[in-house]
């Protein structure tokens, strides 16, 4: 028996066999859509280009040359060009997707989980606690995004670091109506009941058993967030509040280009193609999945 | 047998949940302003050193604090703040002196007026698109407009500004430039036209000065349409979605039965059920766009509040940039009361 | 005379499992009559009513070797003509006027809806036309339905309002898709008796689908019995309880009954033979 006939066999004859043997099928299902798998090679794209940086660049991305200055496109050795300080465009935005690489994972780690905590808690006590979290959370998607982004990252001074904290501040609270949602239709089943029979206290059965029950659920979310956190990121590095000179980050290298805009375009072109093509990867993607997910909005 | 229960019921109910809404509301509200209450208080600029000086002395100082009144306990400072803040006094921008609630009143407008016709243009592209997309399930017509839809959920905005700017002003001279209007009109308005609305399409139109709206259209066309496409992309996605649900609903196949023709089981049929959950979208991608122009109006020298904010921000004007986050997020509690009321109007079953 | 005949109907359904036939070579025909359509769920028998009104949606696709009403093939009529017939000449009632009647239109509206847009019909008179034909479904207060919406209205009297929906332009054949299985036990009947009273006035044909086979043989004249998308015997109303099919045994088998043995009902017996 090979693999693929253990994975499809209709009659799994184990838990794992039966888990596999799904994830095979929606395997399957999204290899079928070419637009999602566009989206999975962009991506992969992207994380070769973020761990072969050095070998995949032709220059450095900081050093200043500016004989070489505002290079147009197809010159000798700068493909893409060169920008006001004569730097590679191309290498350094191969330098940037580390950049970029770095913030979404920061974000992807950090906001799920302040809104799994959060929403979490709120489901499984309920009461007021629940009351008072979910107040909170609204309020925070009241805010605009961007907006209280800005204020943010006004008050803690401009930085990555900052950014990212900035972003997650006000990436999360989906992630706690998400959470919460699913704590709801755990937290009076018979075997957290058993749980909490055996003396466990509330910390561990929400750690240990309704947390896993939210991931799912949430990495669907987290997928489909990226390419907003990317354009958010690359908005606040566009303002000069994200990144700072002379960090090859996408959208600071946007802003830069910009006083050339009608002479030398490629300046601030380059750099806004390579943020469209990534969000546009794991928009892609992430539609896939969620048709995959849920068949019901697939349209077939 | 039942029937309609009597209208005076009816009003009863739709008052109590008016009432609850506006508590949610006032909660809300006090909410956003305990957040930038929050953020006003840990910035790293003394709001008092801004104000008397860096050669102040002792006692100035001090007596700064007193007149600011950042001598009391925090939870009095907040009330003074929520107080005057709902009183429309959103202090006093540390650039120019003058209070928030001015300069954001005269810049609102025309984020207002850029963040509609985005809205109108959106609506226009995006349903057409969405149900034409439903109807043809897996279609060429569908793919492409999937295709559209994700990248105009994939675009940052301002690049998308700068490239239209790149082609349509710079190359092609289709459209004004940045600006709400050409200089030659911009005194001219100042001084010509009576500020009703402080919307120049809406005011210019008033005067009677078609020359000037023309070339205020020619303006904002750009903006609008790029923000338009966003706004687009998420309406045209929602409708597709709504559609597809309502098209297998069994009431469709009873309209078929009764020999309706297709355009009237999809528009009247299906769409009076679709508008139902598309309300509520159209007015978040209305509050979206209040948000997504502040990127879009650094690029295009719009004078609404995203500009205000941002230039505030660059010389750390902190009540400046905090009174419009306000102001921004208020915007967005009250469209959302708006959206749920109207959705409350047009579904019988949540009346 | 016959009013529709269909021969060897076919529906299937290409799904990502492969091609589903939910019926496969059907035929029968009806006249002015009444004919009972029974089965379990999933047995084809709403897809053959559908078929039809070739009101199958894609993927769903259907096939027939002929499909005559009334002298028409209409496997061979353009969808515009086949739209012409809906409606005047002939209708449907579904199964739960919960989801069959529009959700955020008015009764009235609903109602009228057919006269105004298709027969152009002025609209004091379809007015009346539609308090008419609500007063023909028993319905006491037809002003008031007529300003209501379907949620306001209880189950019985939804189906009473499709019912009349559906008999406002008169039309010859009158497909019934369990029309009160979504409806309380004690409403169900006055429903059905409403139903019988106007077919039989009008003489229409009537095609009855229902799980219920009591139900059928006191209701219909003929009854077809379905069993995963055939026909497995085809009988008169009043021979049903002396079926020779053991499928159609068993069907019966399987009610209780006032005063019999109150041992568990015997399950369902089915046996691959009787699909092919």
């Amino acid at each position: 028996m090979t693999l693929t006939d253990w994975l499809r066999d209709p009659n799994p004859t184990s838990r794992r066999q039966a888990k596999l043997g799904q994830l095979w099928l929606g395997w399957l299902r999204l290899r079928r859509n070419p637009l999602a798998m566009a989206g999975l090679v962009i991506i992969l794209l992207l994380l070769v280009l973020a761990a072969f940086a050095p070998w995949l660049a032709t220059q450095d991305p900081i050093t200043q040359n500016l004989q070489n200055r505002l290079m147009p496109p197809g010159t000798a050795g700068h493909w893409l060009g060169t920008d006001d300080f004569g730097r590679d465009i191309w290498s350094r935005i191969v330098f940037g997707a580390r950049i970029t690489l770095y913030i979404i994972a920061l974000v992807a780690v950090t906001a799920p989980l302040i809104g799994m905590l959060v929403g979490t808690v709120a489901g499984y006590f309920g009461g007021w606690v629940d009351q008072v979290l979910m107040r909170i959370t609204d309020i925070f998607l009241a805010f605009p995004r961007l907006i209280l982004a800005l204020a943010l990252v006004a008050v803690l001074g401009p930085g990555i670091g900052n950014a990212v904290l900035a972003i997650a501040l006000t990436a999360w609270p989906p992630y706690a109506r998400v959470a919460r949602a699913e704590t709801l239709t755990v937290r009076h089943s018979d075997y957290i009941a058993a749980v909490r029979l055996q003396g466990a206290g509330a910390g561990r059965i929400i750690w240990g058993h309704i947390v896993p029950m939210c991931l799912p659920s949430v990495i669907i979310r987290v997928t489909l967030d990226m390419a907003g956190v990317i354009l958010i990121a690359a908005g606040l590095g566009f303002l000069g509040l994200g990144a700072q000179p002379p960090l090859p980050e996408w959208g600071l290298m946007i802003s830069a280009g910009r006083k050339y805009l009608f002479e030398q375009w490629w300046v601030a072109t380059m750099p806004g193609l390579a943020i469209f093509i990534v969000s546009l990867g794991f928009n892609l993607l992430g539609d896939g999945l969620r048709d995959v997910l849920d068949p019901r909005s697939s349209g077939k | 047998m039942t029937a309609s229960p009597s209208a005076s019921l009816r009003l009863g109910a739709y008052l109590r949940a008016a009432g609850s809404m506006l508590i949610s509301l006032a909660a809300t509200i006090l909410g956003l302003l305990l957040v930038t209450f929050i953020i006003g208080r840990v910035v790293p600029i003394d709001p008092v050193l801004a104000i008397v000086g860096e050669r102040a002395t002792e006692a100035q100082i001090e007596a700064a604090r007193v007149a600011l009144g950042l001598d009391l306990p925090l939870w009095r400072q907040f009330l003074i703040y929520a107080w005057d803040a709902l009183h429309g006094d959103l202090g006093q921008s540390i650039r120019t002196g003058q209070p928030v609630i001015e300069a954001v009143a005269r810049h609102f407008p025309a984020t207002l007026e850029l963040a509609t016709l985005a809205t109108i243009l959106g609506v226009i592209a995006g349903v057409p698109a969405g149900v034409l997309a439903a109807t043809r399930p897996g279609s060429l017509a569908d793919h492409v407009v999937r295709l559209v839809g994700l990248m105009g959920y994939s675009m940052p905005v301002f690049w998308l500004g700068l490239i239209g700017l790149l082609l349509f002003y710079g190359i092609l001279g289709w459209v004004g430039g940045p600006g709400r209007l050409d200089a030659v009109f911009d005194m001219m308005y100042e001084f010509e036209v009576t500020p009703v609305s402080g919307m120049i399409l809406i005011d210019t139109a008033l005067a009677g000065r078609w020359d000037m709206w023309v070339n205020a259209i020619s303006h904002i066309i750009l903006p609008a349409g790029l923000l338009g496409y966003v706004s687009m992309a998420y309406i045209s996605r929602m409708t597709r979605s709504f559609m597809m649900n309502e098209l297998s609903q069994e009431y469709i196949t009873t309209a078929r039965v009764k020999g309706m023709p297709e355009w009237r089981v999809i528009w009247v049929h299906a769409m009076r059920n679709v508008l139902v959950p598309l309300i509520t979208v159209i007015a978040l991608s209305y509050a979206y766009l209040l948000e997504g122009s502040v990127l879009t109006e650094t690029i295009f020298a719009w004078p609404g509040l995203g500009s205000y904010i941002t230039d505030a921000l660059m010389v750390n004007d902190m009540p400046a940039v905090l009174g419009g986050t306000v102001v921004v997020g208020v915007a967005f509690v009250l469209l959302n009361l708006f959206s749920d009321l109207l959705y409350r109007l047009v579904d019988p079953r949540a009346r | 005379m016959t009013l529709l005949s269909v021969k060897n109907l076919r529906v299937t359904f290409d799904t990502e499992a492969g091609v589903v036939e939910a019926v496969r070579g059907v035929s029968f025909s009806l006249g002015r009559e009444r004919l009972g359509i029974v089965g379990e769920s999933g047995s084809g028998k709403t897809m053959t009513g559908r078929s039809v009104l070739r009101l199958i949606r894609p993927p769903g696709r259907i096939a027939a070797d002929e499909m005559l009403f009334d002298g028409q093939d209409l496997m061979k009529l353009p969808e515009r003509e086949m739209r012409a017939l809906r409606g005047p000449r002939m209708a449907m009632v579904m199964q739960d006027p919960k989801y069959s009647l529009n959700p955020v239109m008015k009764v009235g509206a609903q109602l009228m809806e057919g006269l105004r847009q298709r027969d152009r019909v002025g609209r004091a008179e379809a007015h009346g036309k539609a308090v008419a034909a609500l007063e023909a479904v028993q319905i006491r207060d037809p002003e008031r339905v007529m300003e209501a919406y379907p949620h306001e209205l209880s189950g019985g009297m939804g189906q009473r309002v499709m019912i009349a929906m559906m008999l406002i332009p008169n039309p010859d054949l009158l497909i019934a898709d369990e029309p009160t299985s979504a409806l309380d036990v004690t409403v169900q009947a006055e429903v059905l008796s409403i139903l019988d009273g106007l077919v039989r006035d009008r003489g229409m044909g009537l095609i009855f689908i229902s799980h219920d086979l009591r139900l059928v043989a006191r209701f219909c004249d003929r009854v077809l019995v379905m069993y995963k998308g055939r026909v497995v015997e085809e009988l008169a109303a009043q021979d049903l309880l002396h079926a020779k099919h053991p499928y159609t045994q068993g069907l019966l088998n399987c009610l209780p009954r006032i005063g019999g043995d109150r041992g568990p009902l015997p399950g369902l017996d089915r046996n691959a033979e009787w699909a092919r």
